[in-house]
């Protein structure tokens, strides 16, 4: 036991040396005239990170990972330096609020909320701490900051869509499938992004003379019955950020597979279970970045107002190849050649 | 449409389960329980978590099915043993088994795409005639039981408990049975759909009470009930009917996708509201024909002659 003990100690001591150590040289930048404090005052910091999330929900899960994950590589390591407050409302608009008036009674030196409503709820009540969101679609829409490139307050974060990407899978689709004439939709009409995203699908698919099918959801439950009733009216399916039908993907991979129908869809981990192509990226790259910042306010001393609100960057067609046998699809080159990295977005 | 038409049946089927287990609750216990929407996600969590690490699907689905049991044996004992409101213990175990299911599954979503369940030795075409045999297999099984001394006992439960406890029957042991014994059929229609579908969601269940009070409501007024037989083989077809019905909805141009939810709740009223009509407009008639033959007799006998 003492021994156990011992070893914990010796690898946080080291942990926290090499956290200190890997730090970027240049921490000079943007630190806004504060000096950094020495090395043995940071490793005796230790830090507060609150972090609400709406529910459990794989891609928020992702983000937080990852956002954990750039607080290690940053020299916050959890147990040592670092205490993580964790909560989540379980997809209940009012343990949502106490959570926010709960963190916002705290002392914390950061506070990260994942996913829309969760940020909307810090924001209101936390004023006593900078406020990271992530998983954010609208973030001016959901008045969490006025202006995306210079948010003024103590809010900044990470939005979770690239403005770019649905109409480049649309053009995607357009120009690899001359066959598609109809895309069906399966989709939560109750979730604002999926109808954002959704209209923006139709628009792009609208300019070139392809029709938009929509087949409605309430409940993860439901999702298989609505994609097969799509089966024989559209000649491809695409899903957007909905995580209500994101949760019931795995039905309608089935369906794709069984009637050898191209499947589209709008986040990497959708394309890594099953669906054979999207424009987008990882959830946990996503939070990584988002960690990245919230390091960047922790250690190097920037403000959240002086802080533009981030996209996804890696930004790619990503297909997977095992799918698109399953849904009959011959990859051509060209599809391969859409691909800027395809060491890691094309999945074998 | 052949598609969407096959795939409602089969989906009426596997719901039929969980229909049936609503149908012990609302129509033989007369006990509105809600404890539903977190029972048939507890089955669901516990096949795909089981099945996940490498158990055999039908032992999972036994499992799912001692999940639902214990599950509704705990909203019985609240209402029974702690005489808490029918309807506030079943709220309760919901949203208790929101988080217990959250621990059971570990995380939110579990996936079965790659994996072997019950359904994966069937080929296609065999699926419709294997389910209906399970199903009618199961309710011929409720039938049986509900005309043991002990079934009996649950049903007078619901009728009259006053009675049946002046008879000397425990009516708290026939509620917790029978409540039991509705989430476990619930659980394992979750465990089924589950493995059908490809995946255990944490929100699976919600709602899942409207839809088996529906299938309920609309198989009664469809195909009678006037035999504990025929209430149990009408719930059977009623939630296939839903599905159907569903699966139309769905392929109607001018309908919005938004509509879906006023759509489940018209099928219901209908359902409800014709019997009533009808009933009302028999009894109309036979009051119009009573009068018409008073007025004959009437004119018959004005027709006596002046005194």
């Amino acid at each position: 036991m003492k021994k156990l003990w011992l070893s914990l100690v010796t690898t946080a001591v080291l942990l926290t040396a090499a956290g200190c150590g890997s730090k970027p040289a240049d921490n000079t930048q943007g630190a806004g005239g504060s000096s950094s404090p020495s090395p043995s005052a940071e490793a005796k910091k230790s830090y507060t990170v609150a972090i609400s999330q709406i529910v459990e929900h794989p891609s928020l899960d992702a983000t937080r990972k990852g956002f954990l994950d750039a607080l290690k590589e940053g020299g916050l390591v959890e147990g040592t330096n670092l205490k993580v407050d964790f909560s989540t409302a379980q997809g209940d608009p009012t343990n949502n609020l106490s959570i926010a008036q709960k963190i916002a009674s705290g002392k914390n030196d950061l506070v990260l909320a994942i996913a829309t409503p969760s940020a909307q709820a810090v924001v209101q009540q936390v004023k006593n701490a900078p406020v990271l969101f992530a998983a954010v679609t609208d973030p001016v829409g959901a008045k969490l900051v006025t202006n995306l490139d210079k948010p003024g307050g103590t809010v900044t974060g990470a939005s979770d869509t690239n403005p770019q990407a649905i109409a480049n899978l649309m053009d995607f689709i357009a120009a690899n499938f001359p066959k598609v004439k109809k895309v069906g939709v399966v989709i939560n009409e109750g979730e604002p992004n999926a109808v954002v995203m959704t209209e923006k699908a139709k628009e792009a698919l609208a300019k070139k003379g392809i029709e938009l099918v929509k087949a409605p959801v309430t409940n993860t439950s439901e999702v298989k019955q609505a994609a097969q009733s799509l089966v024989g009216r559209v000649d491809a399916f695409y899903i957007t950020l909905d995580n209500t039908v994101v949760n019931g993907v795995d039905a309608i991979i089935q369906i794709a597979n069984d009637k050898k129908i191209p499947f589209f869809s709008s986040d990497r981990d959708t394309v890594e279970k099953g669906a054979f192509a999207t424009v987008g990226f990882k959830y946990y790259d996503h939070g990584y970045q988002v960690g990245q910042m919230a390091v960047d306010i922790l250690k190097n001393g920037k403000k959240p107002a002086d802080m533009k609100i981030t996209v996804p960057d890696k930004l790619d067609v990503i297909l997977n190849l095992k799918a698109a046998a399953a849904q009959g699809i011959t990859v051509t080159d060209a599809m391969k050649s859409a691909v800027k990295d395809p060491k890691t977005n094309i999945i074998q | 449409m052949m598609d969407s038409m096959n795939g409602a049946v089969e989906l009426g089927l596997l719901y039929a389960l969980m229909a049936l287990g609503v149908y012990i609750t609302f129509r033989i216990l007369d006990f509105p329980d809600l404890t539903v929407d977190g029972s048939f996600t507890t089955g669901g969590g516990i096949a795909a978590i089981l099945i996940a690490h490498g158990t055999a699907p039908w032992l999972a689905c036994l499992a799912a099915l001692g999940g639902g049991l214990l599950a509704g044996a705990c909203t019985g004992l609240l209402h029974t043993k702690g005489k808490v409101n029918g309807l506030l213990s079943g709220i309760l175990m919901m949203i208790a088994l929101y988080s217990i299911n959250m621990r059971i599954m570990g995380k939110p979503n579990i996936s079965l795409l790659s994996t072997d369940t019950v359904f994966t030795p069937l080929s296609p075409q065999y699926l419709i005639p294997v389910l209906a045999v399970l199903v009618i297999a199961v309710k011929l099984l409720l039938d049986a039981f509900l005309r043991t001394d002990l079934g009996l006992a649950l049903r007078a439960t619901g009728d009259n408990a006053r009675m049946i406890r002046s008879f000397g029957a425990n009516t708290d042991n026939t509620t917790i049975l029978g409540v039991s014994l509705s989430n476990g059929l619930v659980a394992l229609s979750g465990a089924l759909i589950t493995q059908q579908s490809g995946f255990a969601d944490i929100s699976m269940g919600i709602g899942m009470i409207v839809i088996g009070l529906a299938s309920v409501i609309i198989g009664e007024a469809i195909f009678g009930a006037r035999t504990v037989f025929l209430a149990t083989l009408a719930v059977v077809l009623g939630s296939i009917v839903y599905r159907i019905v569903i699966a139309l909805a769905l392929r109607v141009e001018w309908l919005d996708a938004s509509d879906l939810k006023l759509i489940t709740a018209l099928i219901v009223i209908v359902a409800l509201v014709l019997p009533s009509l009808q009933r009302a407009w028999r009894q109309k008639a036979v009051a119009r024909k009573r009068s018409a033959d008073f007025a004959a007799v009437a004119a018959k006998s004005s027709t006596g002659g002046g005194r």
